[in-house]
């Protein structure tokens, strides 16, 4: 149990999520963090389907390393997390049919994600499979909360609401208060998430200057 | 014929790839450093549309369809199906260029492969398979033959490329101007990317 959680794998698990952020740093999966967070609840949806598939297609292919020829590993991944985005697209359309709506095509984009294919490469192919599940998943939350944040945000000042309930109580909407429709548009998402960037980049900065 | 002329006007800039729906942004941000290396990206990534998405819409009314070839709905075989097609166009255009163009070839670098997982190119032929349902007589978006696909393939990736390019001249000048730390490189691409997604807003009214 203590190999399980030695302090290399904690290192593997924790620098994804801040310092190695998949998003703000390695800049990764951008295109479907800006299409799905005019609100929270894809956001979060699309956030856990990358997880879930980062977290076991670097086990599959850290499994199958070995026997891979290198000239056609970039297929074999494909394939792999095609197989895994078909079996996540049916599961959503099974039990979150409104949700896999709204996603529309960004599901099946998930196949096209850099971030699975920067993980294989970079990750899986090299390590075994308990190490390859952690970074896999902790790639997949540094992904999701960045997702989360930039969704909150914009459903919050585009429609006053989270994840669908009214945040904004009427009394500040009768006071003259309105909600920002730019939001919703997809050039907010850009610059958004440019600020956010922004912000990470400067909080890290500081802190490696002390 | 007018159908096919509003459907490639749409693509290009109402429906634009980059602008509303951020498809290809990996590669869009890493390669719009010089005007010459995009332009290069922004043909490459055109050719693998019109191949791509022709075909891909031949498979999915003659193979995957329920009125295909094998009688039975195989849509959800579509995602490895089509990531298949994408690759292996890929794998050609890469040796194409690396025969006529080695220059373009070393300048392109590893974002030559990465077309097979440039989200703009699988999400065209997503795109496309859901627009085969809708009706030409209702919707300028409607995809019903080869024709339009082509229509609609080179569109976008005419619409791709001349985002690719505008905003490489834009940091080719940006250079030269004093942007806070924190904020250069990455941050001030995206927020220079939201500006021109809004002037592109100002497309969405066209009606065509």
């Amino acid at each position: 149990m203590s190999k399980l959680f030695s302090k290399e794998n904690k290192e593997v698990f924790s620098s994804p999520l801040n310092l190695n952020n998949p998003i703000a740093v390695q800049v990764l999966g951008i295109c479907s963090a800006l299409a799905v967070t005019s609100q929270l609840m894809p956001a979060i949806v699309m956030g856990l389907s990358v997880t879930v598939i980062t977290s076991f297609s670097n086990v599959i292919i850290s499994l199958i390393r070995k026997t891979i020829p290198n000239r056609i590993r970039i297929i074999i991944q494909l394939v792999v997390v095609a197989a895994l985005v078909t079996i996540v697209s049916m599961l959503l359309k099974a039990f979150a049919y409104d949700v896999s709506v709204q996603l529309s095509v960004y599901v099946g984009l998930i196949i096209t994600n850099c971030i699975l294919m920067g993980r294989l490469e970079a990750f899986a192919m090299m390590n075994g499979p308990w190490e390859s599940f952690l970074d896999g998943m902790a790639n997949g939350l540094g992904y999701a909360y960045v997702l989360v944040i930039v969704g909150a945000v914009r459903e919050l000042l585009g429609s006053g609401c989270l994840a669908g309930f009214q945040i904004i109580p009427d009394a500040v909407y009768e006071m003259g208060y309105m909600n920002n429709g730019m939001m919703t548009m997809p050039a907010m998402a850009l610059i958004l998430l440019g600020c956010f960037i922004w912000a990470h980049r400067a909080y890290n900065e500081n802190k490696e200057k002390k | 014929m007018e159908h096919l002329f509003s459907l490639f006007v749409r693509s290009i800039f109402v429906d634009n790839m980059i602008f509303a729906f951020f498809l290809g942004m990996c590669s869009y941000l890493a390669v719009s450093k010089n005007v010459k290396t995009a332009l290069g990206l922004g043909v490459a990534v055109t050719f693998v549309l019109l191949v791509t998405v022709p075909v891909d819409y031949l498979l999915q009314v003659y193979v995957l369809s329920e009125n295909g070839i094998f009688g039975i709905d195989l849509t959800y075989l579509a995602f490895i199906l089509f990531i298949a097609v994408i690759a292996g166009i890929t794998q050609l255009v890469e040796m194409l260029v690396e025969r006529f163009s080695p220059s373009l070839y070393a300048a392109l670098g590893i974002f030559l492969p990465l077309i097979a997982v440039n989200c703009a190119i699988m999400g065209a032929s997503l795109f496309m398979q859901q627009r085969i349902t809708m009706d030409a007589a209702t919707s300028s978006q409607a995809i019903n033959s080869v024709w339009d696909s082509l229509a609609y393939a080179l569109g976008s990736g005419i619409g791709w490329l001349l985002a690719i390019v505008g905003l490489a001249a834009i940091r080719e000048k940006m250079a030269y101007t004093d942007v806070p730390k924190p904020l250069q490189g990455l941050g001030i691409t995206f927020i220079t990317v939201g500006l021109m997604a809004l002037a592109f807003m100002c497309f969405s009214g066209l009606n065509l």
